[in-house]
């Protein structure tokens, strides 16, 4: 042992007396090392985070949504008409039926208007829906409580306002038990959403965000009707349309695409018009893990690539010192030193300078990460195991390329070596 | 009676070159006893250096035997030579040979580490070597703050460090002005009045001279070996 330990004493000797040298030479294998576990730091925090968004959109939760037929898109310019489209109630009392494994069902109807309090407006979408989207959405109440069963009942006036609408009504005031105005009608703001952020699937946006005003279904459905009015240029559309949104909340993970399909095997028979869509947060969720593979294999790649570079930075290096020291090699084996004595000896050294480049790459890629995230608040996560698979594979680096050089020192004839000049 | 140390019997050295075998050394058999101060002259390309290559066991010998300490060491395997090296051999080369990165001490040291003697005593062996060839001064110096004489010094006690059975020198003197070599061959002669096995090989008379048997080497064979020519 103490053998061993001399060996990597006299390597680190014989390494110090090239600095310049041996500092380029870990820098190859730092830089390989930083990178790999930054890198990794990086994939796993972008994965982290878009989990963290997708498991918010609610992972159990099927959600169809009504949008205008693709034929209507057509409207004859200058003339008015009505446009009638979408999911109706008894789509959701179809779907409540058909599907015992549904267990949540959440009718949504949204309706963009200004949202005024006293001299301010903010455009907002009013949400009409049902107390329970806050559990099946995944949304958190900020201040105040979210509708309630008696509200929905009575077609109450409360609403729960988005916090950019909260942010934007009422910069100074409390919003909580203010009133604020829809078209003409008052609601007395009972509480304020948390933030968010946007909801989205591929691209379609669902129900919920920062600018909502939630009002009780039943109140949407009796004072704003079901006919929205919009105002072109030169035109005067109208659209009829009973509910923009159905969540429907499974038992578990694994119904959710058999449910998904099913509702879209219904929707096709009984609105062959396709003026809805479904979708399942389930699948971004998939889509993020299929992304995070790739990126990991990509990830290998580069990282292999540069541990590669850095392997035959130490081996170019290893191969010019045992040429310039095969004088040396020479007086050790007229000395005593078995072959295995000098291989141990080379072979220590490029461990030595793999090593250093890997703990260096290390305290980088650990130390990078937490200040990257102190001053840019992007989550990155450094996961155990790759810092050690980074030292790990480093050491191996320098064991796999220093081996060669190594093994052409041993074989050396010590005659040879001894009248090299 | 002596003991005999190196046991030569007939001992052939053959190289092939280009397709030719070439003999380096040509049934050479000779004995060195314990205490002796040996010399090997001859002309260059007499065979010499192959001589002392297969002497030192950094060679084997194609034909014929050689024991060394009573031991046939003429068919060892590489690391079987390797640790003869460590444990019975001492080298004193023209060119002194030390290793310019470590300090007269680690220098000294060598032989003992790859014979697996624990740092502690190796270091005291060294210090007393070091001392013992005058040089107890400059245990820190590297070689190239040494004079020519004073690295042949630290190799000669880097060569006794293990205890050797025999002192194996080629040219001690060759790379150095005379009152070096003097100071060298002053040593050599008061190790063997201390029972030291010596062998030397020169082409210098005057080193020769030092030396109580002589063996002399032509063309790959022994010419003549002269006995008892020291007073």
């Amino acid at each position: 042992m103490h053998r061993l330990w001399r060996t990597v004493r006299l390597g680190l000797g014989n390494l110090l007396l090239h600095p310049l040298r041996s500092t380029l030479t870990v820098l190859g294998i730092f830089c390989g090392v930083a990178s790999v576990i930054v890198m990794l730091a990086f994939g796993e925090g972008t994965s982290y985070t878009a989990q963290q968004r997708i498991r918010a959109l609610g992972s159990t939760n099927v959600i169809v949504r009504s949008q205008k037929p693709p034929e209507s898109a057509r409207a004859g310019a200058g003339r008015s008409f009505v446009i009638d489209y979408g999911l109706t109630y008894l789509d959701a009392d179809r779907i409540r039926e058909s599907f015992p494994t549904a267990r949540v069902l959440v009718p949504i109807r949204e309706i963009v208007e200004d949202v005024r309090f006293e001299e301010r407006r903010a455009k907002g979408t009013v949400v009409g829906t049902v107390p329970w989207f806050l559990e099946v959405a995944n949304q958190k109440v900020g201040v105040g409580r979210f509708l309630t069963a008696v509200e929905m009942e009575r077609q109450g006036n409360s609403c729960v306002i988005g916090p950019r609408i909260a942010a934007d009504l009422f910069p100074y005031q409390d919003p909580i038990g203010r009133t604020v105005k829809v078209r003409s009608l008052y609601f007395r703001v009972v509480g304020v959403m948390a933030e968010g952020g946007e909801r989205e699937i591929e691209g379609v946006r669902i129900a919920g965000g920062e600018n909502a005003v939630y009002i009780p279904v039943t109140t949407a459905r009796s004072w704003f009707g079901e006919t929205l009015v919009k105002i072109g240029s030169g035109s005067r559309e109208m659209e009829r349309v009973e509910l923009h949104e159905l969540d429907v909340q499974v038992a578990s993970l694994e119904d959710v695409l058999p449910t998904k399909r099913a509702i879209e095997e219904m929707l096709r028979r009984t609105h062959p018009r396709g003026d809805w869509i479904v979708k399942a947060p389930l699948n971004l969720l998939q889509a993020a893990e299929q992304t995070k593979r790739e990126f990991n294999r990509l990830l290998g790649s580069v990282a292999a690539v540069s541990l590669l570079v850095g392997g035959i930075g130490i081996m170019n290096i290893m191969l010019a010192s045992v040429t310039e020291r095969t004088r040396e090699i020479g007086i050790r084996r007229a000395l005593g030193a078995r072959r295995r004595d000098i291989t141990l000896q080379f072979l220590v050294e490029c461990v030595v300078l793999a090593a250093t480049g890997g703990f260096l790459g290390t305290l980088v890629g650990v130390g990078g990460p937490i200040l990257y995230e102190a001053l840019t608040k992007t989550i990155l996560i450094v996961t155990p195991w790759s810092v050690g698979m980074a030292l790990g594979i480093s050491v191996l680096v320098g064991i796999v390329f220093g081996l060669y050089p190594a093994q052409r020192a041993a074989r050396m004839d010590p005659i040879e070596a001894l009248r090299h000049e | 009676m002596p003991r005999p140390i190196v046991e030569f019997r007939g001992v052939t050295r053959a190289y092939s070159m280009a397709g030719e075998t070439v003999y380096a050394l040509r049934d050479v058999s000779f004995t060195v006893e314990e205490g002796d101060f040996f010399a090997v002259t001859g002309a260059s390309g007499s065979g010499k250096s192959t001589l002392l290559n297969v002497l030192g066991c950094l060679d084997r010998p194609s034909g014929g035997t050689y024991h060394l300490g009573g031991r046939d060491v003429s068919r060892l395997s590489d690391d079987e030579l390797s640790g003869i090296r460590a444990k019975e051999i001492g080298f004193v080369f023209q060119s002194f040979n030390l290793l310019p990165q470590l300090s007269v001490l680690d220098n000294i040291e060598v032989p003992l580490f790859y014979q697996g003697i624990p740092p502690e005593e190796a270091r005291a062996r060294s210090r007393e070597l070091a001392s013992r060839v005058g040089l107890g001064d400059r245990l820190g110096h590297r070689p190239a703050q040494l004079s020519g004489g004073q690295q042949q010094r630290v190799a000669i006690a880097r060569a006794l460090v293990n205890e050797p059975l025999i002192l194996l020198a080629d040219e001690p003197t060759g790379n150095l002005d005379s009152a070096s070599g003097a100071e060298v061959l002053r040593i050599f002669d008061e190790l063997n009045r201390a029972e030291r096995t010596i062998l030397l090989v020169t082409h210098d008379e005057t080193v020769a001279a030092h030396a109580n048997k002589r063996l002399v080497l032509g063309d790959g064979r022994v010419l003549r070996l002269e006995e008892g020519i020291r007073a």
